[in-house]
């Protein structure tokens, strides 16, 4: 088998490693005891997730009317969670089905903790239509079953069904997707426990997998159609998303531009949430040496790339606004006065936090250093979720009469649900670093030999060793 | 004749992949072999055919197109047409704009969902399975061949240890 791989690509494993060592490596965080600095971050995202499950517990209680929600801001914080949330999502899926189709090795290293930010992202996602039905007892009724209502039925022509649907596959199948790749690396953790109860746990969510040679062909053959498949789905969930607004008759909302626009804006947040995750991860789990400098500066480019898109879709809504001399465009994107009324704050946070601070990231340095991608991550998230707060609020906010327009102001409430699923998500990911291997342990083994640090600096110096050519005719 | 077989340990990847070439073209039979990961050209070197997995997914998606348009065809046009923003009620085809996000997405449910089932059940994995590696190195680092004995046993010991086999081990085979 020739393990060639151009002398000229970086290594995506740093260090003189062994098949043993990179076991070893991914199985220290979940054998290992907790530090300090887990605990103090644990407790706190715990005290925020109580602190939203309250505010849920006060709504669902009381009613949607504890939100500050208004006749003319009917829908704020809320969708603009959601939105946000599912946003977050798409970068697990990007970087494990899209760069597996692309052969793009270095995904090997982020995309099982980037899949479980999927997954966890998509949870907070979905809490928010089921609460802001304000009667969640009745939220089964999205569903197309025969009901005590004679033969009526869900309305397949609306957008928020399309979205019951696309969420919900693309949570079960980012599910199974997430945890059929981990089997092998559930049974690395269970053939090397001591302790009883890890033997028996990891024993029960390995499957059984043996690692049989048929196995693994299968494995990757269903790997590779669930990314085939993983692909066009994350496309479709941020598509529908924007179905919610742009078939909607809101002017701002009504826009060809949205699923484009949409998808690469998530794809943008969740590489920024990966990033923001992942930085401090490496560090904390001493996995230095599987998510490298390099990983970081490619994300940074993709970040760059989505963060164009995004740019180009807002310049373009307001050049045609202008251009086409159209009264109604005018009306919609000029004369309702995002960048000068009342919401001018948040019309220029989103302006600086997503399309000029990112620029920076043409700059090598830049992208490749942690402290700034840290901080560059933190902005996106920010400039992210104003985008949507923006597209919402604003939109809503300037009615075609006067006496229609209004304004919004959250509750403690609306924070508190918000904030509560910032708990909750971090909640999920700790408890996750802590017992699932957060690194595709058997596939880093498998690039091992051709993007190993050591491997490629011996066939440097020694040249390519040609093993022999194999071919079914030799028998 | 007697079911014993030989689990002969390797430690590396491409000694393993010789070794079953070598192993095969000496008329010994390769039952199994464990790998800590996807080793590539092993399938080749043991004989093993393509999955047809893909096909079947393919077939399951196709499930799941149709069921979807039959289940919003029956839903919306049959049981109860409503006039709903306007949108054409009376026939499936004219009223298919508005449905096609819904195919798609059980498209994709039913071809995901029935292949990962197919693949747990085809390979006997799933909650509560209990795993079958007969060495718990093979997750970690190493590699088992497991060779049916004929013949000389000592022959073959000897045969595996030149193939670069780094322990062997005589098992009677239950199954």
């Amino acid at each position: 088998m020739s393990h060639y791989e151009a002398s000229i690509r970086k290594p995506l494993i740093l260090g003189d490693k062994s098949y043993h060592d990179i076991s070893n490596d991914i199985a220290a965080p979940v054998e290992g005891k907790a530090n300090k600095w887990w605990w103090g971050v644990f407790i706190l995202a715990l005290v925020a997730f109580l602190w939203g499950v309250g505010a849920i517990t006060y709504t669902i209680g009381t009613g949607i009317g504890v939100w500050g929600l208004n006749n003319k801001i009917n829908w704020a914080w809320d969708i603009t969670n959601f939105v946000w949330w599912v946003g977050i999502g798409h970068a697990g899926t990007l970087i494990s089905a899209v760069l597996l189709l692309f052969r793009q090795k270095w995904r090997m290293g982020i995309n099982r903790s980037a899949e479980a930010m999927t997954i966890f992202a998509v949870f907070q996602a979905g809490l928010f239509p089921l609460i802001h039905m304000g009667r969640i007892w009745n939220g089964y009724w999205t569903m197309p079953i025969p009901n005590q209502l004679g033969n009526l039925w869900t309305n397949f022509n609306s957008p928020l069904l399309w979205d019951v649907f696309a969420i919900s596959t693309y949570l079960s199948v980012s599910v199974v997707f997430w945890w059929t790749g981990l089997l092998p690396d559930f049974a690395m953790l269970r053939d090397r426990a001591t302790k009883p109860f890890q033997k028996k746990i990891y024993s029960l969510v390995s499957f059984g997998w043996s690692g049989k040679a048929k196995d693994w062909q299968r494995f990757e053959e269903v790997s590779l159609v669930l990314a085939g498949l993983a692909t066009p789905l994350v496309l479709s969930v941020h598509t529908i998303v924007s179905f919610d607004f742009a078939t909607s008759v809101i002017p701002g909302w009504h826009s060809t531009v949205y699923p484009p626009y949409f998808v690469a804006g998530a794809v943008f947040s969740g590489f920024a949430m990966v990033q923001t995750l992942l930085i401090i991860m490496r560090k904390v789990s001493n996995l230095e040496d599987y998510i490298t400098k390099d990983h970081i500066e490619n994300m940074n480019k993709v970040i760059l790339l989505t963060g164009g898109i995004v740019m180009a879709a807002y310049l373009s809504e307001f050049f045609i606004g202008w251009y086409s001399g159209s009264s109604y465009e005018d009306f919609t994107y000029l004369s309702i006065g995002a960048a000068t009324g009342p919401y001018a704050w948040a019309f220029w946070i989103l302006i600086f936090c997503n399309g000029v601070f990112p620029q920076l990231l043409w700059i090598k340095k830049f992208r490749r250093n942690f402290t700034f991608s840290f901080v560059m991550a933190l902005i996106i998230n920010i400039g992210m979720w104003f985008e949507r707060f923006d597209i919402i609020v604003i939109n809503l906010s300037r009615g075609h009469l006067p006496s229609t327009w209004g304004q919004f102001s959250p509750t403690f409430v609306d924070i508190g649900i918000f904030v509560g699923t910032i708990g909750f998500f971090f909640v999920l990911f700790l408890l996750y670093a802590r017992t699932f291997p957060v690194v595709a342990q058997a596939e880093i083994k498998s690039i091992l030999k051709s993007s190993g640090d050591a491997y490629k600096k011996d066939r440097e110096i020694n040249g390519e060793v040609k093993t022999k050519l194999f071919s079914k005719d030799m028998f | 004749m007697s079911n014993k077989i030989i689990h002969a340990l390797y430690d590396d990847d491409d000694v393993l992949l010789e070794a079953v070439y070598d192993i095969r073209r000496a008329h010994y039979e390769v039952e199994e072999v464990y790998t800590p990961f996807p080793v590539h050209g092993l399938e080749t070197a043991m004989g093993l055919e393509d999955t047809r997995i893909a096909i079947a997914a393919f077939i399951y998606g196709v499930i799941g197109l149709g069921f979807s348009v039959w289940m919003m065809d029956y839903m919306m046009i049959e049981d109860w047409a409503q006039n709903i923003g306007g949108k054409p009620s009376f026939s499936y085809l004219e009223n298919m704009p508005a449905f096609v996000p819904v195919m798609f997405e059980l498209t994709v449910f039913f071809a995901a969902h029935l292949m990962v089932i197919t693949f747990y059940m085809r390979s006997k994995i799933g909650p509560f399975v209990k795993a079958t590696n007969p060495d718990p190195r093979t997750t970690d680092d190493k590699f088992l061949v497991e060779v049916a004995i004929r013949g000389d046993e000592e022959k073959l010991i000897d045969f595996l240890q030149k193939t670069g086999a780094i322990e062997t081990k005589i098992v009677e085979k239950h199954s």
